[in-house]
């Protein structure tokens, strides 16, 4: 990119037409668009779950327990007698509810710290990213384990806790851009104009390091819900009757002989749905990747 | 020169894990309500709280509470397990050799797999070989890895009666029963990082195909076995050694999920039990255990790179 020539248009026309390139390439990536079409998949069903002419999620019927799939309960139903399609499509709401919250935590609390620590370098750098390998040195899933332990069961403190947990990547990553970014001529002229430091960040550093950011932020979502399934599997998240992927599992592991569909569903929806959004990660790296053609 | 690295290297260690220190300290301030009321359990009884207020020093400025705490792990007191009465880090030295068993063996699983895959794949870039190998890598990122465990313990354990679907022996009492019990969460455990291992090798092989010194042995008419696994594989093998430390930490993330559901009484099981039973010393321990653990494994991987690359050693 000639970056001092661009200047102008890169306020006007020149991200549309980026946006529009790098969409071209999403569409023309088959794995990608399949990744796509999964999210988009899963997304509708979430949005749509009350509109939707299924059962009650939470209704027992104690004369359909652990019935295996069949024309009134498609996926079968589960120890109480519940539809589990019906769970299955709300249980999708809480998973892509937590994906989605805990990255959105992730993001708003560690992009700003990256910006500051490698825009502004010195003692606050040193303070941020002392802090961040802090973080970054426990497992993730172990400490949104301990986390999710302090706080109290719950699917909001299981977002909090991910969410949390997943701040320190972006952090870093946002820190890392940045100090490739300020080096470059139209900040040093932004600068030179008198720009105040909170216009020059919004305007020239932020939507020049978006890319990875939301690249990094579609492949945390997939970890994320992987995250919050394994919490609630622990018992740590979504809490009973509400359904959630991991708590469904959590009931199914004990009625492995008597009733396997219980085990199978849930595993294959966040598989699929975690899926969907590594491949669409891939995809928008690929795209958003302004050296290749 | 390497004294001096090694210097720098833990000037930036020995803060982090203060940092750690902090943020683990902190964590029991986030309990809602009053922390001896916890600690005490059933028991409501002014005497025991006020021992419990004394004994913990919950009485004493924040600061003081947190400098009596850190100056007894520094002692290798890391407070006593409400559920046991043992001491916190005895029951970290009793299940780590069940988990280290473990995650070896996935390890060596993941390398056996995720290695010659990723090397195959960037030798095939581009072909139906390449693309195979991306998706089951993909899709074993994908998975989750608990889900994974229950449907092999229905297949394997359930429907064929080959293995074990839980319990633990140790390989010093019956290496053959061990080896039975183990296999199959060590197999679940070690996909998940035979996906990331593979990845991390195809890109490190592609970028190494590329270089002069490649494109010279092949010019000289060397056989492509030889290129590949002798002057291509051996220079790839770098960021593969120091990706291995840097696996550690999803390696003991994934035991806390694999050991749950083989019911392995492990590191893993240890501080999910402690969670449910409010056993706030032994998730503290078990975490401040982790992190200092990683810290030093990143530690030893530095240095290691630093030994094995000539190039650090001008470098820096």
């Amino acid at each position: 990119m000639t970056a001092a020539a661009d200047l102008p248009a890169a306020l006007s026309d020149e991200q549309p037409r980026a946006g529009n390139r790098a969409w071209k390439k999403l569409r023309a990536n088959k794995s990608a668009f399949v990744g796509f079409l999964l999210v988009v998949f899963f997304v509708s069903i979430a949005a749509l779950a009350p509109l939707l002419p299924i059962a009650d999620p939470t209704a027992t019927d104690w004369g359909a327990i652990r019935k295996g799939p069949s024309a009134a309960h498609w996926l079968g139903t589960d120890e109480l007698g519940r539809d589990i399609l019906s769970r299955m499509i709300w249980g999708a709401q809480a998973s892509l509810l937590a994906g989605v919250v805990s990255v959105l935590i992730a993001v708003s609390v560690g992009v700003p710290f990256g910006l500051v620590a490698g825009y502004f370098g010195g003692w606050i750098d040193q303070v941020i990213s002392r802090a961040t390998d802090a973080l970054l040195a426990t497992p993730f899933l172990i400490l949104a384990i301990a986390l999710a332990a302090f706080l109290g069961p719950s699917l909001t403190n299981a977002m909090i806790a991910i969410g949390l947990s997943a701040m320190p990547i972006f952090v870093r990553l946002t820190r890392g851009e940045v100090l490739a970014v300020k080096m470059e001529d139209y900040v040093e002229g932004a600068h030179a104009i008198g720009l105040s430091t909170p216009t020059l960040l919004a305007r020239y550093i932020l939507p020049n390091v978006f890319a990875p950011i939301l690249v990094q932020a579609t492949l945390t979502i997939a970890t994320a819900i992987i995250a919050e399934a394994s919490l609630s599997f622990l018992g740590l998240g979504q809490q009973p009757p509400a359904p959630s992927w991991g708590s469904m599992l959590n009931v199914a592991k004990n009625f492995m002989t008597q009733a396997p569909w219980m085990a199978m569903w849930p595993g294959i929806a966040i598989f699929l749905v975690v899926l969907g959004f590594n491949l669409l990660g891939d995809g928008l790296r690929d795209a958003l990747d302004p050296r290749e053609t | 020169m390497m004294l001096s690295f090694i210097a720098r290297r833990l000037a930036i260690a020995i803060p982090t894990i203060f940092l750690v220190s902090v943020f683990v300290f902190f964590l029991q301030k986030l309990l809602p309500g009053d922390p001896a009321l916890i600690l005490a359990g059933e028991e409501r009884d002014p005497e025991t709280l006020a021992f419990i207020r004394e004994k913990y020093h919950l009485n004493e400025p924040i600061l003081t509470q947190y400098l009596y705490w850190v100056s007894g792990m520094l002692r290798g007191d890391f407070g006593i397990s409400l559920r046991t009465n043992q001491p916190v880090l005895e029951l970290i030295g009793e299940k780590l050799p069940v988990t280290i068993q473990l995650a070896v063996m996935a390890m060596v699983i993941a390398m056996i797999i995720g290695i010659p895959a990723g090397i195959l794949s960037a030798v095939r870039k581009g072909t139906a070989v390449d693309y195979t190998a991306n998706i089951i890598a993909l899709s074993g990122l994908s998975i989750p890895n608990f889900w994974l465990g229950i449907m092999l313990i229905m297949l394997v354990s359930v429907h064929l009666g080959w293995l074990p679907a839980s319990g633990y022996e140790s390989p010093f009492v019956d290496p053959i029963r061990s080896l039975e019990t183990m296999i199959m969460p060590a197999f679940v455990l070690g996909t998940a990082l035979a996906a990331t291992l593979m990845r991390h090798t195809r890109s490190a092989m592609l970028g190494v195909l590329r270089t002069d010194y490649v494109r010279t042995a092949r010019a000289k008419g060397l056989q492509e076995k030889v290129v590949v696994l002798k002057h291509a594989f051996r220079n790839a093998l770098l960021p593969i050694v120091t990706l291995s430390a840097l696996l550690f930490g999803e390696l003991l993330a994934g035991a806390v999920l694999t050991e749950q559901i083989f019911t392995i009484p492990g590191f893993g099981k240890l501080i999910v039990d402690a969670v449910f039973t409010r056993d706030y010393a032994v998730v503290q321990g078990v975490v401040m255990c982790t992190a200092v653990g990683f810290i030093l494994m990143n530690l030893v991987a530095d240095v290691l790179y630093f030994l094995l690359n000539p190039r650090m050693r001008t470098a820096l």
